[in-house]
């Protein structure tokens, strides 16, 4: 039980941190506490990608896309006219067709989220897939700018298609009703469910992967981010570990896409842009890589931050700056269970005589 | 298609094709010296066609872009110095982010000094209307002069780098760093003469395709992008290699235009990246033998 006291203490924060905005009168802090819950989603998804996998992933924003558009998509087609016909029928019986007057006093009928769930995930999950095969066979550089390619491609996919709203994007994408009472959407009367809906979800994420880390598999990854070949060469299926681990990586990226696109209402082509894919890494090496807790903190706080307009104009320098300071002064990350103890070893690397250091930073960086 | 027509485009490929060889020629310098992807290369375009646009409006032209390469060149220099030096028994995951972050910090850079506008050189000879008739397809003199000074580099580096004690030097360096260093070359300026060889590069193909193709202060990911497909496209580590592979994308996405929308454009060179690291790693022009034993 142990290895959830962390769940335990991230649970009670978040509680306290809704109180907090309750009786001080700030609960409108809530909206970019959401938002930023669906991005450290996706930064926990990255996470064990880069982290535990040691693979890099520069497309993370178009598996976001993925899940965003996917549901907007589905969800903003009006079935009304076909709803009696053949298919659409069942669909109705079945309570997946959602009819509802618009503004305007028509009526439209419309999927329902939990068909454009399933599809984002499924569809997520399978390009992951057929894209993880043949593109993780790849190292360093070359994995780094095909993934990258890959978000490039959603990217202009998104905005040269009409279908998907070109530079637009989707709009009046409907609430998401989990069930009766509970709806997911960026309503001033539901702020509060909406937040637990987004924290409960990171929350669920985490304790998935807390398991997989402590299991077989997450022994596997760990083996293979210290040396592939070592790893192959004791009979780790590293092509497997590596593709299911970037599938894994991708839903959770298509989850918070979808999640997000019902909050918000309405997703854009920003979304699934190269800016956001470094953004997540910068969450993830800021967080100390292979550290769930580093991203999670860090995503919480930087994204709170960035959406909060606190950087200004400085928003992407700020994240420029970040990776390029982490990584020559802590690769290790600013999140570490010895922080004090990185911050003298830090101090004596500068000087010269911690000898022990320097050689188990060679090490590492093999 | 007129003949006319297929010509227009092919010289409209061949403009576009050169400015992405300028960016694989760079990537491919470094490369070579350093084993690193510098993918702030396209940012050095960037800075090349920005700071000669500032110095052509108080000096003539010819002044203003050899300052404009100078000062880019510097600008490679001391990023070298100051982030990559330190950087560089580090593993590739970490190169890569560290010269991204450097990207957006130029890129940011830039956005202060210079604003969103788009800016454009002006015509080296004549203005925007003036045309040269070949073959009957009309073309503007400026590309004359991209063809021009992409051949001079291109030869430029070949004898350089056959030819002379530093140029050799550089070679030594991406052959094997250890037994360079043991032969007596100064290996750090090395390194620091490649990013400042292809900043500079990079800066004067800026200049010289910006009154064609304008300057923003965002355009070097762009740049960036199609550079690197163009120096995988021709194996990576070989600059000549990269300028036909950077003439072939310029075809295929001119070309591309014709047929598909043009929104679809930077899809189509990125699909071809993937089919290229996915079939052949190597290259178009590279050795099987040779790249397996890179560690990329």
């Amino acid at each position: 039980m142990k290895r959830y006291y962390p769940v335990l203490i991230l649970f009670i924060t978040i509680v306290l941190i809704q109180v907090l905005t309750f009786l001080t009168g700030k609960g409108f802090l809530l909206t970019q506490l959401t938002m930023s819950a669906y991005y450290v989603l996706v930064g926990i998804g990255l996470c064990m990608v880069m982290g535990y996998a040691g693979q890099i992933s520069l497309g993370q924003a178009g598996f976001f896309a993925i899940g965003g558009y996917t549901t907007a998509f589905l969800t903003t087609i009006d079935f009304s006219d076909k709803a009696g016909t053949g298919f659409f029928k069942i669909l109705d019986t079945l309570g997946l067709l959602i009819t509802k007057e618009t503004l305007y006093g028509d009526t439209i009928t419309h999927l329902s989220p939990w068909i454009s769930l399933l599809a984002a995930v499924l569809i997520a999950g399978i390009t992951a897939y057929a894209l993880g095969i043949p593109v993780l066979k790849l190292k360093g550089h070359y994995l780094a700018m095909a993934t990258m390619g890959f978000g490039i491609i959603i990217y202009r996919i998104v905005l040269g298609t009409s279908a998907f709203g070109e530079a637009d994007g989707i709009s009046n994408v409907p609430a998401f009703t989990i069930f009766p009472g509970l709806e997911l959407s960026g309503d001033f009367t539901s702020r509060i469910s909406n937040y637990y809906i987004a924290w409960a979800l990171v929350i669920a994420a985490v304790v998935l992967m807390i398991n997989l880390i402590n299991s077989r598999v997450g022994r596997a990854l760990r083996s293979l981010h210290g040396g592939e070949d070592a790893s192959d060469a004791m009979g780790v299926d590293t092509a497997r570990y590596k593709v299911l681990i970037f599938v894994i990586g991708a839903i959770f990226a298509a989850l918070a896409g979808f999640f997000m696109t019902h909050y918000n209402g309405g997703i854009g082509p920003s979304e699934a842009g190269v800016g956001k894919s470094v953004r997540y890494v910068a969450i993830v090496a800021v967080g100390g890589m292979a550290n769930i807790w580093g991203s999670l903190v860090m995503g919480l706080v930087l994204n709170f931050l960035s959406l909060r307009g606190v950087f200004g104009h400085f928003d992407d320098a700020v994240f420029g700056v970040i990776l390029v300071v982490m990584m020559m002064f802590m690769p290790e990350g600013f999140i570490r269970i010895a922080l004090l103890q990185d911050i003298r070893s830090l101090f004596n690397k500068f000087i010269g005589k911690n000898k022990r250091y320097e050689a188990k930073q060679g090490v590492d960086n093999e | 298609m007129s003949p006319e027509q297929v010509l227009q485009y092919i010289f409209a490929g061949i403009t576009v094709g050169s400015i992405y060889a300028f960016v694989a020629i760079g990537y491919n310098i470094i490369y070579n010296t350093t084993g690193i992807i510098n993918f702030a290369q396209g940012e050095f375009v960037m800075l090349g066609g920005m700071i000669s646009f500032t110095f052509s409006r108080f000096i003539p032209l010819l002044p203003a872009i050899t300052l404009a390469v100078l000062i880019t060149a510097a600008i490679g220099g001391i990023i070298e110095i100051v982030f990559i030096r330190r950087m560089r028994k580090s593993s590739v995951l970490g190169m890569i982010v560290v010269t991204i972050g450097i990207s957006i910090l130029l890129r940011e850079a830039a956005l202060y000094i210079w604003d969103e506008q788009i800016r454009a050189l002006r015509f080296f000879t004549g203005t925007e209307i003036s045309s040269v008739n070949i073959f009957g397809a009309r073309i503007s003199p400026q590309v004359l002069w991209v063809f021009g000074v992409t051949s001079v580099i291109v030869g430029g580096l070949f004898l350089f780098f056959k030819y002379t004690l530093t140029g050799q030097a550089m070679r030594a360096c991406s052959e094997n760093d250890r037994a360079a260093k043991l032969c007596g070359i100064k290996t750090d300026t090395m390194v620091n003469l490649s990013f400042m060889l292809s900043a500079g590069i990079g800066a004067l193909g800026g200049c010289v395709v910006s009154p064609l193709t304008q300057t923003h202060y965002a355009m070097g990911t762009d740049l960036a992008i199609k550079g690197f497909i163009v120096a995988i496209l021709g194996g990576l580590g070989n600059p000549i290699a990269a300028v036909a592979s950077g003439l072939l994308l310029g075809l295929i996405e001119s070309f591309s235009i014709s047929i598909l929308p043009m929104a679809y454009k930077d899809a189509i060179s990125v699909i071809i990246l993937l089919i290229i690291l996915v079939v052949k790693p190597s290259g178009l022009f590279g050795s099987k033998q040779a790249s397996s034993l890179k560690d990329f």
